[in-house]
């Protein structure tokens, strides 16, 4: 059953989802790659904010993308408040590895619980013009659906890439993660700018959140099978490099549309997760590691 | 507790659990203290790695549902009886905690972390692509009629050990508690234990002292996937039915992790006492109100109790005593 025609479609989805997914996972970069904090909840915090979006959708009739961006500096606000807690109780007393990460194990779970009592366990889609538009260009189809989000991402993405190579504070994120003891030498608190940091990290998960309702249905439990896309991706792009970010995504959405078409939908959830353990066993630096990584 | 007095209570407990199936007529206690032994027994099987070693384990559904599936295989298969299946799902689940150890526990702790997550997902995957063992489906399990052991009736109306199957899968399963709780004290006091606890304080020290740590991690690793694995094996008979969702779902790893922490991850006091709180308030919420609710009790409790608590259960009540001397 192999036609060209149905690889170089599989193709576009493979990129296409991969911008999609470097949208969701950019945020965990930072978090994870820059500040070390394993925020398993990331996903969840995306449905949180695709949840907004359903909500403002479906009552007033916003278009998602927009409810997104509004409600970002919310997140942002929910991020420094949770990095606040975060780093009193655990970071501080160097007990972030056992208790931290079951921190945020339990807070996925109530953000989980508090959805399903909100709005239940069906299938929750938006509405808005573009979704159901599709251009084609001879076999090639591009749904809008997918083709949005993949601009919005592209913008989220390289955006928050200038942000920490060329602006002081994403250079002071960097410097965080090389050497917080030397920030700290230099009488900056490391604890402002990780705050600041992890709020910008909850912040994308808003706009995501947006994006991923538009992509697909969600419904509360929906988060579980992103955690292995997203920690995949953030590891395989090498911890904190948002450019291996893009590219980890990309190869990822790739495989994985490739995967789907070929050998069925069922397979696909395996491919981010068997990509992970094969990364960790074999490559745990990822394909842009940060010079000077001592922690793999 | 002295040694004696421990075994002591032990053996009463063994026949008090067996006394219990002859005497009481109401079979919901038995599915319920079923629901409630089972979550202890995964509890403490998870600090065998988590609280002993302080490494987080986010993959016990993996080791569960491997568990749970090696034991519908080898029913498939040889047609086994339940103590085989038992022993195989804790075997096979072993080796794969095994090979999941020796890929990533070389990494920082976090990245074992992770990877056990995604081995949950990968092992879910497989199971519902393969037909033979049901697939998305999932797969039926009939007891046997008059099942015999060694010439005895096991399981029958009359003249046999148990009434029914529910009062001999609740024996079984205190059996598999206790020796849990047996293996889990001798841990603790063995240089075993000892070589954890260091490794868990500081690696490298532990490391440089002589602690053959990722020796001692895989051990613990294997110890720990083999006891879920067991759990898993006599699943299958206790809900008759198993689907990939059942037996590989996360609230089964978020529970083994919230009962010790909860509870206290120091001792096997710690995940029991956890356990029969948290175990009998979901028991009785499920019945109550729902079962999503009592996952939201799971959660709050466990970024309460992480944040205000971190010493567990047991902590409190050992700062209670001391401020009252």
């Amino acid at each position: 059953m192999f036609s060209f025609e149905l690889l170089f479609n599989a193709l576009v989805i493979g990129v296409l989802l991969g911008g999609f997914y470097a949208a969701l996972s950019i945020g965990l970069s930072i978090s994870f790659g820059l500040l070390d904090i394993v925020n398993i909840a990331h996903p969840a915090f995306i449905i949180l904010g695709a949840f907004v979006c359903f909500f403002f959708n479906s009552s007033y009739g916003l278009d998602p993308i927009l409810v997104g961006v509004i409600s970002a500096p919310v997140f942002f606000l929910l991020g420094t408040l949770i990095y606040r807690i975060y780093y009193g109780s655990f970071e501080k007393t160097g007990a972030e590895a056992l208790r931290g990460l079951a921190f945020f194990f339990g807070v996925m779970f109530i953000i989980e619980v508090i959805l399903i009592i909100c709005f239940g366990v069906d299938f929750q889609m938006v509405q808005a013009e573009y979704i159901d538009y599709k251009a084609s260009f001879g076999v090639i189809d591009i749904p809008f659906r997918m083709f949005i989000p993949f601009v919005i991402a592209m913008v989220m993405t390289f955006g928050l890439q200038y942000f920490s190579s060329k602006t002081f504070f994403g250079r002071a994120m960097q410097a965080v993660a090389q050497d917080s003891l030397a920030l700290r030498l230099m009488a900056i608190d490391p604890a402002k700018i990780k705050r600041i940091a992890f709020g910008l990290s909850l912040a994308t998960c808003s706009i995501a959140g947006a994006l991923l309702v538009i992509v697909i249905p969600i419904e509360p439990s929906v988060g579980r099978l992103y955690i292995g896309q997203v920690f995949a991706i953030v590891v395989l792009g090498g911890l904190g490099s948002q450019s291996g970010t893009l590219i980890a995504a990309m190869l990822l959405g790739m495989v994985e549309s490739l995967i789907t078409t070929f050998f069925g939908p069922s397979w696909s959830p395996a491919v981010a997760f068997s990509a992970l353990i094969i990364v960790l066993a074999f490559k745990p630096t990822g394909i842009l590691g940060r010079v000077g990584d001592t922690r793999g | 507790m002295k040694s004696n007095r421990f075994y002591i209570i032990i053996g009463t407990l063994i026949i008090l659990s067996y006394l219990a199936t002859a005497f009481i007529n109401n079979q919901y206690y038995f599915f319920a203290g079923f629901a409630v032994l089972q979550l202890m027994v995964m509890a403490l099987a998870w600090n065998i790695l988590g609280g002993y070693a302080g490494y987080v384990n986010f993959g016990s559904a993996a080791f569960f549902g491997v568990g749970a599936y090696s034991a519908i295989v080898v029913l498939q298969l040889f047609n086994a009886n339940l103590l085989v299946q038992i022993f195989v799902g804790g075997c096979f689940a072993g080796l794969i905690g095994l090979a999941t150890g020796y890929l990533t526990l070389r990494l920082r702790g976090v990245y074992f972390a992770i990877a056990t997550l995604a081995l949950l997902v990968v092992a879910e995957t497989l199971i519902v692509n393969w037909d033979y063992v049901g697939g998305a489906a999932g797969a039926y399990v009939l007891p046997k009629k008059n099942p015999t052991f060694l010439g005895v009736l096991i399981v029958g109306k009359e003249n046999a050990l148990f009434g029914n199957y529910k009062e001999l899968l609740f024996f079984l399963m205190c059996l598999i508690a206790l020796a849990t709780i047996v293996i889990c004290r001798f841990v603790e006091n063995s240089k075993f234990g000892r070589g954890l606890a260091a490794l868990r304080d500081n690696e490298e020290a532990a490391e440089s002292m002589g602690v053959p740590t990722l020796r001692l991690k895989l051990i613990a690793t294997t110890m720990s996937a083999t006891i879920m694995g067991f759990t898993g094996g006599i699943f299958p008979y206790y809900m008759t039915f198993v689907d990939p969702v059942s037996a590989f779902n996360l609230d089964i790893s978020v529970n083994a992790l919230a009962m010790p922490l909860i509870g206290g991850t120091a001792t096997w006091l710690g995940p029991v006492l956890g356990a029969v709180i948290l175990g009998t308030l979901q028991q009785i919420v499920t019945v109550t109100i729902s079962s999503s609710v009592n996952l939201l009790i799971v959660g709050l409790s466990l970024v309460i109790f992480v944040i205000f608590a971190p010493e567990g259960f047991l902590g409190l009540i050992k700062k209670i005593y001391r401020r009252g001397e």
